[in-house]
């Protein structure tokens, strides 16, 4: 299960097992989405497979998440999504009402993302497997002129931005799932980035490093992969890391790390210091993008590592979910 | 007033540090042990040491319960589960923490029924909404946590529910504490008391340690103000060569303790005669177990145990660094064989065991990772 | 041991005397308040929560008071200098409350 959930399971399953066997000798770091050429035309594609449980949750359900996922995923490797394809495995017995709002909640995804859907596959298995459903998307579209992002040029000095508050997501689909006793005010963040990116990339462009959506495992793993990529140490400041208070409120109260919880619609970006306020401001200029800060910047040391002080100088290092984000009541 | 913001005000905590700085005694080097694994998570989690000055040491105690359980106990828990096909319910602290078959977790991927709970109260209510399976609580904790078990043992006993039982692993603090002023390689200068177990017991279980060893206690709250407030209130003391129990975190913990709370625990549990601590060796009077008058809900009794007992590897020197007297990165295996990834000891497995606390927030600030990208497990 | 949180005492449940919902931060949460049955809170208190209990009730008045020590650090100690320099006992009432005669800043007031 562990390999599953994002972190270092995850990545070690990537790299040690896949990326040798299926990649070649691709030394590229891994990324968010795959960059091909088709007879000398730039291409990006990925893929990702979305298993929620429960399917619907305040702010959105599986559907929305499979087309905002794939996306975000090309968004941030720096392309506009063009077109779409999508599998899904459905649980025997699985109510047809279900199934069509999920459809529908697709549909208006696309629409919303400016994506078609041009083709995908359906099957069947047996009562007990796919929680319902599992949705699997993949997309391909075309790479932005103005963007170029890669781990390796990252440097010292550079700024860490973040796009609005992190752990919505997480944390909504944990109190949906109605085991625990608590209630809280929150809505899955889930969105197409898409136009944010955008924006940053139109003026803010030559200076945009690396951007990544901290999904399973939180900003604390994207950034970890981050600064494993790159060598360097990625230094955060506590006080301006944006947590709405019920979402601070719920992982105080499980005993969770916000660093280390879901998102889906946010995404994290590195920026040249001399373009660093031009990028702040053409996202907080943008719809969807006024609560977006500068949160930390990149050094030399710790290498490896990411570091996250206080203001009254105390520190401590945030590694990379291990398996599920654990709640601890000790 | 949220209780928690004001107590992390970095002015404050400013304040707060100069002032130890001014009370500490330049010639002078203090050890200051903290009991309290969750003191010693909120030390690092908030990087204290990073502004204290270099001559205060602060010793991580072992006041971590998921520490100090022995591994054998978490076989004998798993193994009712499995064997009598019945739901396992334990905290998410327990989950990772490796028995000699494998964690909790491990056991749920090969087919026994391990789910977390969020309190004993949510394992009751599994076994309300399950009445053809049983249910099994694995209850772990000092004094701070044993009466949130009995309190849901007496309930089950009041509402006659049987398709539940607990497996009792409560420890108490005082014997630990004891446990490390025995111990001829320790030499402390003072203690940050308990917080919350003391909002159970109070304050004068530890007037013993003020009277009889001559060391301060300041029973400390976990947020940053608290623990350096505690530090200020030793330094006095120490500097005026006093010796006394003294309740920084006067806020929640009343002096006399919870008598509600020390009812109920003493209505359902009794002391056991001895019970052997993980690092520590067999202590008497340690540890909690369940009242015949409760027989019906004690895991213990309902079913069959192993007593399954397993030693740890010879090169592993949790015990040291439970007591103090190694710090985690003394140990030879810290950082190698023994990682939070894949955790040998106890001190590596919960997040408030001084090596796990060490090696996740502190060890690699200054070293450069090695990155290591190994096989598929 | 351990984690525990403060919270707010929002509602108590209608059929359940033990029982009230809490509230840290916007998330709202049941927690067994039969560990207080000997000085129940009530509603607008604020209780420690562990595991799902409430432990105890926190003093707002204890809690204030503590900020005000917190914020006297240092000046308090300075002021004492001072007046020990004159060659005048420090007496007990004195070391609790201190004022600062000497120090112009402004000290936040805490309700």
């Amino acid at each position: 299960m562990a390999h599953g959930a994002g972190g270092k399971a995850s990545r070690r399953l990537v790299e040690g097992l896949f990326a040798p066997l299926l990649c070649g000798n691709s030394r590229e770091p891994l990324g968010d989405a795959a960059r091909v050429e088709i007879d000398g035309i730039p291409m990006a594609m990925t893929a990702d497979s979305f298993v929620v449980k429960p399917l619907r949750f305040p702010g959105g359900s599986i559907g929305e998440l499979a087309v905002n996922g794939t996306m975000n995923d090309l968004a941030v490797a720096g392309a506009r999504g063009h077109s779409m394809v999508v599998t899904f495995v459905l649980e025997e017995g699985l109510p047809s009402s279900v199934l069509e709002a999920e459809v529908r909640a697709m549909s208006s995804a696309l629409r919303r993302s400016g994506v078609a859907m041009v083709g995908g596959d359906t099957k069947v298995v047996e009562r007990g497997k796919a929680d319902g459903m599992y949705i699997t998307t993949a997309g391909i579209g075309r790479p932005l002129p103005y963007l170029r992002v890669d781990a390796r040029s990252v440097r010292p000095g550079d700024k860490v931005l973040l796009s609005g508050p992190i752990g919505d997501h997480g944390i909504t689909i944990l109190l949906a799932r109605g085991d625990l006793d608590l209630e809280a005010d929150l809505r899955s963040d889930t969105r197409c980035v898409l136009p944010l990116v955008e924006a940053l990339g139109q003026e803010a462009g030559p200076g945009v490093r690396w951007m990544r959506d901290p999904t399973r495992g939180g900003v604390a793993t994207s950034l970890n992969e981050l600064a494993r990529d790159c060598g360097l140490g990625i230094c955060l400041l506590e006080e301006e890391i944006p947590i709405r208070d019920a979402v601070r409120g719920a992982c105080e109260l499980l005993g969770l790390d916000p660093l280390h919880i879901a998102n889906e619609g946010q995404f994290l970006a590195v920026i040249a210091p001399e373009y660093a306020d031009i990028a702040l401001n053409a996202l907080n200029n943008t719809p969807g993008g006024e609560a977006a800060c500068i949160i930390g910047e990149v050094r030399k040391e710790p290498a490896n590592a990411v570091l996250v002080s206080t203001q009254y100088g105390g520190s401590r290092i945030v590694d990379m979910l291990a398996g599920d984000p654990l709640p601890r009541i000790c | 007033m949220r209780y928690v913001d004001e107590f992390r005000d970095p002015e404050l905590i400013t304040k707060a540090a100069e002032e130890i700085r001014r009370l500490a005694e330049p010639e002078r080097h203090y050890r200051i042990m903290e009991v309290c694994g969750g003191h010693t998570h909120a030390i690092y989690r908030f990087g204290l040491k990073d502004i204290l000055p270099d001559n205060i040491e602060l010793i991580h105690g072992p006041g971590c319960p998921v520490c100090v359980l022995p591994m054998g106990r978490i076989d004998d828990g798993l193994d009712i589960a499995r064997k009598n096909d019945v739901i396992f319910a334990a905290f998410g602290d327990m989950m990772r923490v490796p028995g000699a078959h494998g964690s909790p977790f491990e056991h749920k991927a090969r087919g026994t029924d391990v789910r977390i709970v969020y309190s004993p109260a949510d394992a009751l209510q599994i076994a309300r909404r399950n009445p053809d399976r049983h249910v099994i609580f694995f209850a772990i904790g000092f004094e701070t946590t044993a009466p949130s078990t009995a309190l849901t043992l007496m309930r089950a006993k009041r509402e006659d529910i049987h398709n539940f039982s607990v497996f009792c692993n409560h420890v108490t603090i005082v014997p630990a504490i004891r446990a490390i002023l025995d111990s001829p390689d320790m030499r402390l200068d003072g203690f940050i008391g308990p917080g919350h177990v003391s909002t159970v017991i109070g304050c004068r279980p530890y007037e013993w340690i003020a009277r009889a060893e001559g060391k301060p206690v300041v029973t400390s709250g976990f947020e940053p103000l608290d623990l350096l407030q505690s530090i200020v209130m030793l330094l006095r003391q120490l500097r005026a060569g006093e010796a006394k129990v003294e309740n920084q975190y006067k806020r929640v913990v009343p002096w006399e303790g919870n008598r509600a709370a020390l009812k109920a625990m003493a209505e359902v549990f009794e002391l056991r005669p001895h019970f052997e601590w993980r690092g520590l060796g067999f202590i008497s009077q340690s540890a909690l177990r369940i009242r015949k008058e409760y027989a019906e809900w004690d895991s213990e009794q309902r079913f069959d145990v192993l007593e399954t007992r397993v030693a740890d590897p010879k090169a592993a020197q949790c015990g040291e660094v439970l007591k103090g007297v190694l710090k985690p990165a003394q140990c030879k295996l810290f950082g190698k064989e023994c990682t939070p990834e894949h955790p040998i000891g106890a001190l590596m497995v919960s997040s408030e065991g001084s090596c796990a606390a060490y090696y996740n927030y502190e060890y690699r600030k200054t070293a450069s990772l090695v990155t290591e990208i190994s096989s598929v497990a | 041991m351990c984690l525990a949180i403060p919270g707010r005492i929002v509602s108590l449940v209608p059929d359940e005397p033990h029982l009230g919902v809490v509230e840290v931060t916007g998330v709202r949460r049941r927690v067994d308040l039969g560990l207080l049955i000997e000085d129940m809170p009530k509603i607008g208190d604020w209780v420690l929560i562990h595991v799902g209990f409430a432990m105890s009730k926190i003093s707002e008045q204890d809690a204030a008071e503590q900020m005000q020590l917190l914020t006297m650090l240092g000046e308090g100690e300075a002021a004492m200098d001072e007046v020990r320099g004159y060659g005048l006992e420090e007496t007990a009432e004195l070391r609790s409350v201190r004022g600062s005669p000497g120090t112009k800043k402004d000290r936040p007031l805490y309700q």
